[in-house]
């Protein structure tokens, strides 16, 4: 799809043939105090200094070997993921605007949604959300609508960056948050069964959790459904490479953070919040869907399907605000899924297991490092170190690490606890190099 | 398709038929006409407890999505479950067997603020 920009005389003759005299007057609505006189922008650059700037900038990063992941991981992205993914043809952030007519695209997505149901053991899978945080709030939003219901129990295992996000997305809702402290880095049973109650609409759970901690968290999905109430599982989706995943634990929805999937780190973003459900709540999920079909001669062809769920048909009952999604990084994540392979995600997946459990060993051997094992992990873990986490992490930076994520940022009382990631890149001298910086700046 | 002269009629285009102590709902022939092919139907749950004018159903055809409304209050005693393998029933036959839901408390008051088949169609026509 093509941006053809408008010129003056166009503009003109629109605003003729609608008898309006100025753009402004379209916004004549806007109450004046909300309404942006200027904005306060330095005057235009030539695209030579504009390179030169972001060039100046950009030589500001620091080139550190990566250690961190708290719910982003450093994975290797296949050259072919950016070559299809850069084709014109794909180049937009939107599902279509006249759907039909971009075939490619509507396939790409619903190979994306097939992809993301084989992953999570799910029956349908939506176009994408704006990332996990997002993801997970609209899981929050769903159950709430299925049940009519509205208490929520949290499982503080769930990353404290997803659960700010869903604090924030509802601070005008009327939405009772219940968090559950984890027991011993794991889901704690007992509390989510005594937390329980018949107006609760959801569990939301996390596996593996912020922690690191695997758990097979059948069990409780299935005290929720005594009490009528939904479970939401958030997942890392590499893990599912080898992990049970959450539709065979019996989840009802489950979300999470599509960036491991060929998407890079990029600072922050744009990443990809995928969604699953069983068919029985799909008019209740929110995003757009891709469908496959038979045209009137029964050949194959795709379309965007149920949007009776959305805004353009349903205004303000609309089940979600969200219309548009991640196509892209979709796209990415379909491509990165393909290139690997049934077999090939699995290895991966097996690689940074088997690494992460080279790098606990190798870890332990430090004086005054103590690996938490109270759970079986996947490529995270927890590590007590003898001081200051977010301290340590600032010394190894010095030494070229990104060293982990401290935990007393969200935790309090584990000041002294650092969140360590392995993914495939890692190699085992980079592992070694890691433990001698981090040995040293203790 | 005339409208049957012995139901009551809304300006949301629900009808009423009152059968003893129960009231039959559901979407007049003019709707499905207007709503095109429909495709889901969101019914309420038995017991269910309304006001006029509240929500009822959800009706989903492949041109919109509409809210029906309770044309009277009452207590859902039963909604019509074949519609969710068989919405199309109601383009077919809007005023029999695709019917909606059926209502308790059809002596309510609420059934004279209804309109008549004569001044539904009036009403109807005047849309068109």
């Amino acid at each position: 799809m093509q941006f053809t920009a408008n010129t003056d005389a166009q503009r003109a003759a629109m605003l003729e043939a609608i008898q309006v005299s100025s753009v402004d007057e379209l916004f004549a609505d806007i109450p004046a105090g909300l309404a942006v006189d200027r904005l306060d922008l330095p005057p235009g650059r030539s695209e030579n200094e504009v390179f030169d700037r972001l060039h100046a900038v950009s030589r500001s990063n620091a080139s550190l070997t990566c250690f961190l992941g708290g719910g982003f991981y450093d994975h290797f992205i296949p050259a072919a993921v950016d070559a299809l993914a850069a084709r014109g043809e794909f180049a937009t952030a939107y599902t279509p605007y006249q759907p039909e007519a971009a075939q490619g695209t509507l396939q790409a997505i619903f190979e994306y949604q097939s992809a993301i149901c084989r992953l999570t053991g799910m029956e349908v899978a939506n176009a994408s959300l704006y990332d996990g945080g997002t993801a997970l709030y609209e899981a929050a939003m769903m159950a709430i609508r299925i049940t009519g219901r509205s208490r929520i129990l949290l499982d503080s295992g769930v990353n404290p960056i997803y659960r700010n996000m869903l604090y924030c997305y509802t601070s005008n809702l009327s939405i009772d948050f219940e968090e559950i402290d984890v027991a011993h880095g794991q889901t704690d049973r007992d509390s989510v069964r005594r937390a329980l109650t018949d107006e609760t609409a959801a569990v939301i759970l996390q596996n593996p959790n912020f922690f690191g901690a695997v758990d097979d968290l059948t069990d409780v999905v299935d005290v929720a459904h005594e009490r009528g109430c939904l479970a939401v599982v958030s997942a890392y989706p590499v893990s599912l490479g080898l992990l049970k995943p959450p539709g065979a634990m019996g989840a009802d929805i489950v979300t999470g953070e599509g960036q491991s999937l060929g998407i890079p780190l990029s600072f922050g973003g744009p990443y990809l919040g995928f969604m699953a459900t069983r068919l029985k709540h799909v008019r209740k999920m929110p995003g757009r869907l891709a469908g496959m079909t038979e045209d009137v001669n029964g050949k194959r062809g795709f379309v965007l399907t149920l949007q009776a769920r959305e805004q353009h048909i349903r205004r303000e009952k609309a089940v979600s605000n969200i219309c548009s999604n991640e196509s892209l990084c979709a796209l990415r994540a379909v491509v990165y899924l393909s290139l690997l392979g049934r077999q090939g995600f699995r290895e991966l997946a097996l690689t940074c297991a088997r690494k992460a459990e080279y790098a606990k060993s190798r870890l332990a051997g430090i004086d005054g490092v103590e690996v938490k094992k109270s759970a079986p992990t996947f490529n995270e873990f927890t590590l007590e170190l003898p001081g200051d986490a977010a301290d340590v992490v600032a010394r190894m930076i010095d030494k070229g690490f990104a060293a982990g994520f401290p935990l007393g940022r969200y935790y309090p009382g584990m000041e002294n606890y650092l969140l360590v990631a392995i993914t495939e890149r890692r190699t085992r001298e980079e592992i070694g190099m890691y433990a001698e910086a981090l040995e040293s700046v203790l | 398709m005339q409208n049957p002269e012995d139901l009551k009629y809304t300006k949301q285009h629900e009808w009423v038929r009152v059968e003893g102590d129960t009231a039959v709902v559901g979407i007049t022939d003019h709707a499905q006409e207007e709503l095109g092919d429909i495709t889901y139907l969101e019914l309420p749950e038995d017991g269910k407890s309304v006001k006029q004018g509240d929500e009822l159903a959800v009706i989903e055809s492949v041109k919109a999505a509409s809210d029906i409304y309770a044309p009277i209050g009452g207590t859902v005693l039963e909604a019509n479950r074949t519609l969710a393998d068989a919405p199309e029933t109601i383009n077919t036959d809007p005023y029999g067997k695709g019917w909606i839901c059926k209502l308790s408390n059809a002596a309510s008051g609420d059934l004279e603020a209804l309109m008549s088949a004569a001044e539904y169609t009036t009403y109807a026509e005047g849309l068109k």
